[in-house]
């Protein structure tokens, strides 16, 4: 059974007796501005929610034109849990029609991963080659000029199991994700340095995999449950010694946090429970470090201009923008931040042939105005935004964590 | 710790904040979505009607109110003064050259969405032509997709009062969608090849001097530029008329405060409920905020409470007549007990919830139902406040915009003294 069940999913789809059909939602939705294929998150949420009937089979394809952005459920002032609904009605309507083969493909970056690490070179060469990705678009509808990243050919969790963090009192547990582990080590790497300069013993768990957010925005909420359980099961033991989870995945630390427990109506689930209760973004973390005196503040000038963009999922934590509080500390260091909304990829949507175009046009004014700043870098906190980012625009794109990295001086 | 954390994201709560963040004031704001903004028709009304009568020069009748009216906590100026920092919040802003007009002197009787005669201190540019002293013929221009304007019964109307008014309605659609609301049209306006095409519809059909009314889609980017054209082409004078939500209007309200708090460095929270207060003595010291995952707590030196009434979801009634203001959990005044009239029989006539709220000080500071202060540092602003009733007396927005204004500068005054200490 692929639906939400249970209270929790009774409560998700309750909240739509508060629509007051205001619109709100509507005048806010990146998809449904640039295309008339979405008909907007009212439209085909809390209205046509009242047209689904639970066990019956539901047939409104134009729900599958939401990217699962979430800034619907954002700027609702009714607290009208819009996306979540969306999301659990996509299940619905994916289990009624068939989950097309690209789909559970793209949905699965363990699997990649795996597969394309050991032959590097030769995955990178074939997500470059124009005639195969030709070919990929024609067979499995994945868009030719999708943004795809390129794999390192080594892991983060190879690096980490030789890297010996040096004790210290207080520990955190990294959660790397599938972005950290298979294309950039970089990044988890740098998170670990950053943390450590900050006296923090840095611990990471063994055979952490996929948190299954890419299979339940593809309506595949069974597997996406296994996935989270086996997270979980690795992040817990962490978590319940008291130490706090950071993650540098914003849109999976914000599963962990709450998705898979208000979509995936996982309330139950005690190791989830313990996991959501002590993850944190990690520019959540690192600024209430600061915010308690404990972040280091030994910046080097770092003279350069740099956009930011804080992605969709990232607004969801409901923990403002802290990356800019973070990045304010770095002398010299000039940020401009862009206010637009979205970039469209929205993980795996804007990967789809039928979806490319609208991610495009999503991400337009996103990537005019990191254009129009011409800075050194875009910064982002989501690893799928920085690859769109960087493909539409032009400009590197980086974590946070990266220019703290440097401007601490442990480049 | 912030010098203010703000409750609420509509024109009371955005108001204090831009005001305190222009000062230097390290400011929060923080809100479970998007405020009224999005609702309400972008004018400031600050005085429409007391005692059933029209009133043409709104600050004159303050004084009919009452004590008890949110406006008799208004140091005398500060509706003048709160006027003239909107229009300026425009005049530089975004969307400049779009830019706000009138006074709160006197007001301007421009028509509803239904014809009516709604008095509006502070409208749009884009609005002020359809000043019904004018007397000039009317021709209201609908747009047939757009089912929520109805431009034959706005005109119908406007004639029963003795207007001259007559409707002309095209059918023109912005794009094929199932459900075409004002969003769609004013991303339409702010087109070109869009605008050729009304402007081809409307050659030959307006009479000679006759205005046009559209209702308020006319652009959302560029609002100026797509009103501006359209008189030049048109040859007359053009105006907007509020619709059903999503405003228009009020979603360049928002872009415009949005983006100049931005740039004044104050931060916003939306998706984030505040769901109680941490308290220390007569202070709130905090707000606790649920958000994913957790419950944080963010410290203020003040609280700026506009988090709205009934219909924003600031103030809530169970089914046993028992009030809660949500947020802080503040005493609630003028809920009728047990055994007092609750309703009066007739939609429009003063009902006796209509005036609950929180009753406050001359200083926005919160009162129990004894008269004495239930918190030092948290002021209140907006549709909560006790007292008013704004869809009877036309003083939508004004109350928030005068209060918030005054709740931002009561914050701006203490931090100087602070500093002067």
């Amino acid at each position: 059974m692929s639906e939400a069940t249970g209270v929790l999913g009774d409560l998700m789809r309750g909240t739509l007796d508060h629509c007051v059909k205001c619109t709100i939602c509507e005048t806010f939705c990146p998809v449904s501005n640039v295309t008339p294929l979405f008909p907007g998150p009212k439209y085909v949420g809390p209205q046509a929610e009242r047209f689904r009937v639970q066990d019956e089979p539901s047939f409104d394809a134009s729900l599958d034109y939401c990217s699962g952005c979430g800034v619907c459920t954002q700027v609702c002032p009714q607290g009208v849990h819009i996306a979540e609904i969306n999301t659990q009605a996509r299940a619905r309507m994916k289990e009624t029609k068939g989950v097309p083969l690209r789909d559970r493909v793209i949905a699965r970056p363990t699997l990649a991963g795996r597969l394309g690490t050991p032959v590097a070179p030769l995955a990178n060469a074939a997500l470059e080659a124009k005639p195969l990705r030709w070919a990929a678009e024609k067979t499995l509808g994945l868009h030719r000029d999708a943004p795809m990243p390129k794999f390192a050919g080594r892991t983060f969790q190879g690096w980490a199991r030789k890297h010996e963090s040096p004790s210290a009192a207080r520990r955190v547990a990294y959660f790397h994700g599938c972005g950290a582990n298979f294309y950039e080590p970089d990044t988890g790497e740098h998170t670990v340095a950053v943390l450590e300069h900050n006296g923090l013993q840095v611990e990471v768990p063994r055979g952490q995999g996929c948190c299954g957010l890419p299979l339940q925005s593809n309506g595949l909420f069974d597997d996406a449950r296994t996935y989270v359980r086996r997270l979980t099961a690795k992040l817990a033991p962490a978590a319940r010694a008291g130490t706090a989870i950071v993650g540098t995945s914003t849109s999976c630390t914000l599963m962990l946090k709450r998705e898979a427990i208000e979509i995936l109506s996982m309330e139950d689930d005690a190791d989830l429970q313990v996991v959501s209760e002590h993850t944190y973004d990690i520019c959540e973390f690192l600024l209430g470090l600061h915010d308690e005196g404990a972040l280091r503040t030994d910046f080097r000038e770092l003279p350069m201009t740099v956009t930011y963009h804080a992605p969709c999922q990232q607004q969801g934590h409901g923990i403002g923008k802290p990356a800019l509080d973070l990045l304010a500390l770095i002398p010299g260091l000039t940020v401009i931040e862009n206010d637009a909304t979205c970039c469209g990829v929205a993980g795996t949507y804007g990967l789809k042939a039928e979806k490319y175009p609208i991610a495009m046009k999503v991400g337009a004014g996103l990537f005019q105005q990191i254009r129009e700043a011409k800075p050194e870098l875009a910064v982002c906190d989501s690893e799928t935004c920085r690859w769109q980012i960087e493909k539409a625009s032009g400009v590197k794109s980086v974590h946070p964590v990266e220019l703290l990295y440097r401007a601490y001086g442990l480049a | 710790v912030n010098d203010a954390v703000v409750i609420g994201a509509g024109v009371a709560g955005l108001t204090a904040a831009m005001r305190i963040a222009e000062a230097g004031g390290r400011v929060l704001v923080v809100a479970k979505g998007i405020g009224a903004t999005h609702l309400a028709p972008g004018t400031i009304d600050v005085l429409g009607r007391v005692d059933g009568e029209p009133v043409e020069r709104p600050l004159e009748a303050l004084g009919r109110l009452g004590a008890g009216h949110p406006y008799a906590r208004l140091p005398a100026g500060t509706l003048a003064a709160a006027a003239e920092w909107w229009r300026g919040r425009f005049a530089d802003g975004p969307l400049a050259p779009y830019a706000y007009t009138g006074t709160v002197e006197a007001s301007l009787p421009l028509p509803s969405p239904v014809g009516a005669v709604r008095r509006s201190a502070l409208v749009p540019e884009t609005m002020a032509a359809g000043d019904l002293r004018r007397g000039e013929p009317l021709c209201i221009v609908g747009l047939r997709p757009l089912r929520d304007f109805h431009a034959p019964y706005a005109a119908d109307n406007l004639a029963r009062q003795g207007y001259e008014a007559r409707a002309k309605v095209l059918d023109l659609a912005p794009e094929p969608r199932p459900d075409v609301n004002s969003l769609g049209y004013a991303r339409a306006f702010d087109d070109a090849a869009f605008r050729d095409r009304v402007v081809a519809e409307l050659r030959g059909r307006l009479a000679p001097g006759e205005s046009a009314g559209f209702p308020a889609v006319l652009g959302l980017r560029r609002p100026h530029a797509a009103w501006d054209d359209l008189e030049r082409r048109l040859a007359r004078r053009v105006f907007e008329i509020p619709t059903l939500p999503p405003s228009v209007p009020g979603m360049r309200v928002f872009a415009t405060l949005r983006e100049r708090l931005r740039r004044a460095g104050a931060r916003v929270i939306l998706n984030a409920t505040v769901t109680g207060a941490e308290r220390a003595g007569d202070r709130v010291t905090g707000v606790r905020v649920k958000v994913a995952a957790r419950e944080v707590v963010h410290r203020g030196d003040w609280i700026v409470l506009a988090t709205g009434g009934f219909a924003s979801g600031g103030l809530e009634l169970d089914s046993t007549w028992v009030a809660r203001e949500v947020a802080l959990g503040l005493p609630v005044h003028g809920v009728p007990g047990r055994g007092e009239s609750r309703f009066a029989p007739g939609y429009l006539d003063e009902q006796p919830m209509a005036r609950a709220g929180i009753r406050v000080d001359d200083g926005l500071r919160p009162l129990g139902p004894d008269g004495t202060r239930a918190a030092e540092n948290v002021l209140v602003a907006g549709a909560l406040l006790a007292g008013a009733e704004p869809w009877r007396e036309g003083s939508g927005d004004g109350i928030s915009l005068g209060t918030g204004f005054h709740a931002g500068g009561i914050v701006v005054g203490a931090r100087s003294e602070a500093v002067a200490v």
